[in-house]
């Protein structure tokens, strides 16, 4: 029994319920029952809502960033702490319920670098405060005034990064108010964006060393308790920013006996965002890339008629695989076409 | 009459059968008296000199000695009777070893109470062994380990001398000498001899000779038998 | 022709079944208390071993306290927060009904052991489920059926798991324990990341060590189990004295076989493989009832050595014994090499027999005068090799060879102090009987030589052990009488009860003596102060071996410190040296004895005690004319719970207790190492029997009773037993004073006064006659009941 690659699969059961079964999770389904649920019209409450919901079963603070050096060379990272809850409540010390663990990437056009974390509630040794905010686990940290200007740490003992992320926008809610749909059967969760950052700092990297980069940056915040739908394999999520000012979240909930639930956002220069109908976004795999034994698709042609969008999404390092305690494709992305720009890909599922 | 032997029986269990050595057996033999005693290898000789030893037990029949009975007698009477009454000489002279020859010598008649230096060393001068007297039975040749058994058998003055082929391990010239010795001393200290010899020659240096055979005695007596 | 050969050597032992006997114990017990004592150290060493494996830290580096015994938890959160990637351990004994586990605690989701993973487990578990209450137990196969109990957590079987390791989550363990959220130590996992700070800056009150070296408790108890496999291999001397004998007679019995082997055209090279064989055989054989027997002694032994080990040196030792493949081999081999050795010269004689040589079958039992010289000389060369590594050597190993010399010399000097007893004993004798039982003695001197000097190790390192035992007792009751002068002792919760146990005490008791103290590491290794008030129950009873005048003044002044002779042996100091603790430059004014623990100790003013960090300051001792009274008095007036509160008496006896058990694996070794001696007599008077047989049977016939030859034949075993105990008393009382003066220094740091208990000597003395009167009595009877037949065969027999 490995306790860590357990409390992965927890996460893992709302990224992807195909890919573990129904062994053994029943009875973690049943516990479901002691966990808040998501409500439609949510009202969120700031700072506070940036901190932890212990009452909630999985919750995460996921960062990626599309960076440049001095020369112009792409560079993508990864930050994510994801909380996960034994049972719905807090205590203090090693009785605590709450179990954290992380995940940091490094993406070039050519290597991918990828370190995880983990650790106990209860001791400090991981967890987030809303104000000031700080969400850290071991020495890896973002934190800062407020979330809208925070400094950004994590690495391994391959690589680092140490960033500046300041917001240039306003929050985003997803779905209908920060109440997003994952199924036609109801899962939900609460899920609002910041994806406005503008990013400075260094990145070290085994070759290349200490290099200075800039960029931007997309926050995701997410809690919810439900599992995914058992019909549910897995998704393909994409955040884009393009030349235009313009930014875009869409994704695909893969499903064993219908076409892809398909969720999108469209925000505007002034960061304004509209929920696009279930179904408008449309995604096809264009070339398919043989990584850690499967195959995965990293190059995409995604329309959505409503803006006139009609791009082709292609991987900066069609092998950032992050071979995390569960696996999953995370990678920066280039969009070519109607509208260009870059942005992230998360695709998970893929046995 | 000093030993009286009365229809003396013994066998020997073998582990298949039992097998008779002696059915039978009657002897007298009055003192100062010399004995042969002959027969085929096997034929229970040594047994029967065992039985007078009263080293061993016979299954039927008596022996007396000196009108005493040694058969049926315990433990330590017969212990008494080996060193008070008796003189042995072993075909391989069964010295101590950790004596000396002349402790070995003087041992029986110090057991027996009968202890005389001077007999000790009229015997030793006799033997021709005083030059040796110290020394250890491994130290001491064939003829010399002899001379001290038959020292060791005649220094308490035993009324019998028995002897199993006191010469068997000995060359012809030594075991001459040695035979002679034996005759002249026993005739000295007046006591009979009853000796056991596969030998014709040197039972008829003896004055009686009985021959076993079959498990049972005839007198040969003289020369004739002796053929 | 192998076969036929080989059958007709073999032939010999269907006739020789107690010479076989003999062979085959003598090299069986040879072998079953080394490997008991193996079995037991590589026991202990494996599970000091065990915890780190269970763990999965046993090639991983290791952050323990520099002083005290435990790290916070926070300062754990804050390497991780520094980017130290540790995971926590903590330790402790689980008691459940009458058996105590080792428990250990991890973090299960920092560090989960790979024992515990998935499919290295027998059932499913629920990860959620590990953690919190009432969490899960994890045990290897055989424990988990011993661990139930209703208030226990479920418990989950982890066959890969070492064995007597009990296994769960940092927080479950925590609460098993009911301890404090404090950590033993912290494993440095793998892979840690860029830029991470030195450790001096995040914990400087931790220290690192190199993987395997969280062992320390393995250095610590090395002496112990040094000590243990002296004893092993002595006995395993011993066993060999019985299998050289045996074999020597056997070899020299089948002469006439070799040589009728040799003349039917056996190659003399085939001959002596063919012997070769047999032994390695009768090796393998005994070697394996040997490690059967060993393992029972180990069993048996095991408990009373981990209650010692914890005792002393709070290592914690499974106390089930698991058996290793390496231990059988290195135990059968070990039988192998002791075979080789025992046999070595017999087949030496085999590979330089002429073909035809004649026959001299007295020529092994005759004194050789030769064989007494040369073995006085060799002792006399070890003599001189002991008295120079007394000069020269020092540490444990050169203590012990000290020792093992010491005894090899005086055992080699034994067969001429036997003789020169034997000769004076025959020149006295009068009477034939008894000059043939003072002669014939000392013939049978060469055959029984060996295990008279088996006999006189054993009663020597009784002797030894048994003075050295009750000196210390002696030594360790009247230093518990001294050092435990106050009648109670109690120890407060906190600093906040330990003001008002003070205030509520004042009144109450004849004085209140604070027993404070700090944790901290003096010459590279853990030490502790103390702090001490000036008061007349020091001045009057603390037991100071060596001080300057006023010490007890200098001391509360300030001037000087009280350090124990542990320290002051290890680090060379005497009073009146300069010291450093810490940062204070001070002198030692005294030197003080303390027994029973390994590490340094210092005394110092109480008002000195604040220049030291971390000071525990709850412990107190009362005097008073009416414990019993007060002591209820604190229970139910002022509130303490009873296992905060602890008389003289009971301390006392506790300390009593650990100090016996200390002693009582040595004392059933030296027992044990008599009852092999004991053996040895046996088998070397069966073996003798058949070649007495022939000095005997003229002795029979010339007129003693098989009774009284029987009778002479006991006589002569307890003389010589006899004699050799007059020679190891000398001999046991040097063991003695080795082992005190040398040995107990090396190991423990301590030296002890030497008593002599000649009423123990009686009781050993009358022991040895016992059983070397139940070893003779056998032989004897043999000969008292013996057919005439077998012995007139003698006079038959061509010899």
């Amino acid at each position: 029994m490995n306790v860590r690659a357990i409390f992965a699969l927890v996460c893992l059961l709302i990224f992807s319920p195909g890919s573990v079964g129904a062994q053994g999770f029943a009875g973690l389904g049943s516990e479901t029952e002691g966990f808040a649920l998501p409500e439609p019209n949510p009202e969120f409450i700031f700072p506070a809502d940036h901190g932890a919901h212990p009452d909630f079963r999985i919750e995460w603070w996921y960062v990626t960033a599309n960076l440049e050096g001095p020369d112009g060379e792409p560079y993508g990272i990864q930050w994510t702490l994801f909380r996960t809850a034994v049972r719905p409540d807090e205590a203090e010390s090693w009785s605590s319920p709450q179990v954290w663990f992380a995940h940091a990437a490094a993406t070039t056009r050519t290597g991918h670098y990828v370190t995880e974390r983990y650790a106990r509630g209860g001791i400090g040794q991981a967890g987030v405060t809303a104000a000031p905010f700080s969400a850290w686990i071991d020495e890896w940290e973002m934190s800062g005034e407020s979330v809208a200007s925070v400094r950004l740490t994590a690495g391994s003992s391959q690589f680092a990064y140490d960033l500046s992320l300041e917001a240039q926008g306003p929050i985003v809610f997803q779905g209908e108010g920060g109440y997003s749909v994952k199924s036609d059967e109801g899962q939900a969760s609460y899920y609002y964006s910041q994806p406005h950052y503008s990013v400075a700092g260094t990145l070290t990297l085994p070759e290349e060393g200490e290099i200075a980069v800039t960029g931007s940056a997309w926050l995701d915040r997410e809690w919810s308790s439900q599992p995914l739908s058992e019909r549910q394999t897995g998704w393909d999520w994409f955040s884009l920013h393009f030349d235009s000012g313009e930014k875009m979240m869409g994704y695909l909930m893969r499903q064993t006996d219908a076409l892809p639930y398909a969720v999108s956002t469209w925000i505007d220069r002034e960061g304004v965002a509209t929920l696009l109908p279930v179904g408008a976004l449309s995604a096809e795999p264009v070339e398919h890339t043989s990584v850690a034994g499967r195959k995965v698709p990293t190059t995409w042609r995604l329309q959505l008629p409503e803006r006139e969008l009609d791009i082709e999404v292609a991987a900066l390092n069609p092998f950032a695989w992050n071979d995390t305690t569960f696996a999953y494709w995370e990678g920066p992305v280039f969009a070519d076409g109607s509208h260009a720009g870059r942005g992230y890909l998360e695709m998970t599922g893929y046995e | 009459m000093l030993l009286k032997i009365k229809d003396l029986w013994k066998s020997f269990d073998t582990g298949s059968e039992q097998i008779g050595v002696l059915k039978g057996v009657n002897l007298t033999l009055p003192s100062a008296t010399t004995l042969a005693l002959t027969g085929e290898s096997g034929s229970g000789k040594t047994t029967l000199l065992h039985l007078v030893a009263a080293l061993d037990d016979p299954d039927r029949g008596q022996i007396l000695l000196d009108g005493k009975k040694i058969t049926d007698s315990d433990d330590a009477d017969r212990a008494r009777f080996r060193r008070e009454i008796v003189g042995i000489v072993f075909q391989q002279f069964n010295l101590i070893p950790s004596l000396d020859a002349g402790a070995n010598i003087a041992f029986q008649a110090r057991l027996a109470g009968q202890y005389d230096p001077e007999r000790v060393e009229w015997l030793a001068d006799r033997l021709d062994l005083t030059a040796h007297l110290e020394k250890y039975p491994e130290q001491l040749s064939g003829g010399q380990q002899q001379r001290v058994a038959i020292g060791r058998a005649l220094a308490g003055q035993p009324r019998l001398v028995l002897a199993d082929e006191p010469t068997g391990n000995l060359d012809e010239e030594t075991s001459t000498r040695v035979l002679d010795l034996m005759l002249e001393l026993v005739a000295e200290t007046d006591s009979a001899l009853l000796m056991v010899t596969h030998s014709r020659h040197l039972a008829s240096r003896l004055a009686r000779r009985i021959h076993l055979s079959q498990g049972r005695l005839s007198e040969t007596g003289n020369a004739q038998a002796a053929e | 022709m192998n076969r036929v050969a080989f059958a007709a050597l073999l032939s010999y032992w269907r006739c020789h079944p107690v010479q076989l006997a003999a062979l085959v114990v003598g090299l069986a017990l040879a072998t079953a208390l080394w490997s008991g004592v193996q079995a037991i150290n590589s026991e202990a060493r494996a599970s000091y071993a065990a915890a780190a494996r269970a763990i999965g830290g046993d090639d991983r580096p290791t952050l323990f306290p520099i002083q005290g015994q435990s790290i916070p938890v926070e300062t754990y959160v804050s390497l991780r927060r520094a980017g130290w990637l540790v995971s926590p351990v903590i330790e402790g004994r689980l008691e459940v009904g009458g058996e105590r586990f080792r428990l250990i605690g991890v973090d299960l989701v920092t560090a989960p052991p790979p024992a515990l993973d998935a499919d290295a487990l027998e059932t499913d578990v629920d990860a959620s489920d590990t953690l919190g209450t009432p969490g899960r137990l994890f045990a290897p196969r055989d424990l988990a059926g011993r661990l139930t109990q209703s208030d226990l957590p479920p418990v989950v079987v982890a066959p890969e798991l070492p064995a007597g390791i009990v296994l769960a989550d940092v927080g479950v363990v925590t609460r098993l324990l009911d301890r404090e959220a404090s950590l033993d130590r912290l494993i440095v996992l793998p892979d840690q990341p860029l830029g991470r700070p030195p450790l001096e800056e995040i914990a400087p009150e931790l220290e690192q060590r190199a993987p395997g070296s969280q062992e320390e408790v393995a250095r610590l108890t090395d002496s112990f189990h040094l000590n243990l496999t002296a004893f092993g291999f002595l006995s395993f001397a011993v066993g060999l004295f019985i299998v050289h004998g045996a074999i020597g007679l056997a070899f020299e019995e089948r002469r006439s076989t070799f040589r009728t082997l040799r003349a039917l055209g056996l190659p003399l090279k085939r001959l002596v493989s063919l012997l070769a064989v047999e032994l390695f055989a009768f090796a393998i054989l005994s070697g394996g009832l040997g490690m059967l027997l060993g393992s029972i002694i180990a069993a048996a032994l095991l408990p009373d050595v981990a209650a010692t080990l914890e005792g002393l040196y709070g290592a914690t030792v499974d106390e089930s014994l698991s058996l290793r493949p390496a231990w059988w081999a290195a135990g059968l081999a070990i039988a192998v090499v002791g075979t080789s050795l025992a046999g070595a010269g017999a087949m030496w004689k085999v590979a330089n027999l002429p073909a035809l040589a004649a026959a001299q079958p007295r020529a092994w039992a005759r004194a050789s005068e030769r064989t007494l010289w040369l073995q006085a000389g060799a002792a006399l060369a070890l003599i001189a090799f002991s008295g120079a590594l007394a000069i020269a050597g020092s540490g444990l190993v050169a203590g012990f060879t000290l020792l093992g010399s010491l005894l090899l010399a005086c055992a080699l000097l034994l067969p001429l102090w036997l003789s020169v007893c034997l000769h004076l004993g025959r020149q006295m004798a009068s009477g034939p009987i008894s000059e043939w039982f003072w002669a014939d003695t000392l013939q049978q001197l060469p055959g029984l030589r060996l295990a008279m000097m088996a006999l006189l190790l054993a009663l020597a390192t009784n002797i030894g052990v048994g003075t050295m035992v009750q000196s210390f007792r002696l030594t360790f009751t009247g230093w518990l009488d001294q050092r435990l002068a106050a009648e109670l002792y109690v120890e407060a919760e906190d600093a906040q009860q330990a003001e008002d146990l003070v205030a509520w005490l004042q009144p109450r008791s004849e004085a209140v003596l604070p027993i404070w103290s700090s944790e901290l590491r003096l010459f590279g290794a853990p030490a502790r102060v103390y702090g001490v008030v000036d008061h007349q129950t020091y001045r009057e009873n603390w037991p100071l071996l060596a001080f300057l005048p006023g010490v007890w003044d200098r001391v509360e002044a300030g001037e000087g410190v009280l350090i124990n002779e542990q320290l002051s042996r290890r680090e060379n100091l005497s009073p009146g040296d300069p010291i450093r603790i810490d940062l204070w430059e001070t002198r030692v004014a005294g030197i003080y004895s303390d027994y029973g623990n390994p590490s340094g100790q210092v005394i110092v003013g109480i008002n000195e005690l604040t220049r030291f960090d971390n000071l525990d300051r709850r412990d107190f001792g009362i005097r008073t004319e009416a414990p019993a009274e007060l002591e209820r008095a604190l229970r139910e007036d002022f509130g303490l719970a009873s296992d905060q509160i602890v008389d003289q008496d009971a301390l006392k006896r506790m300390s009593q207790e650990i100090f016996e058990r200390t002693f009582s694996v040595t004392a059933a070794l030296s027992v044990l190492t008599l009852g092999i001696a004991a053996v040895a007599m046996l088998t070397s008077l069966l073996t003798l029997a058949n070649l007495r047989l022939p000095q005997l049977a003229p002795v029979w016939a010339l007129g003693l009773t098989r009774k009284r030859l029987g009778l002479l034949e006991l006589a002569r075993s307890l003389l010589l037993a006899v004699l050799t105990f007059a020679a190891a008393v000398p001999v046991g009382l040097l063991l003695a004073w080795v082992l005190l003066t040398v040995v107990n220094v090396e190991a423990f740091g301590w030296q002890l006064p030497m008593y002599v208990f000649p009423s123990d000597w009686l009781t050993l003395g009358a022991l040895s006659l016992i059983s070397v009167a139940l070893a003779g009595l056998w032989p004897a009877i043999r000969i008292a009941t013996r057919p005439a037949a077998d012995l007139i065969k003698v006079f038959a027999h061509e010899r």
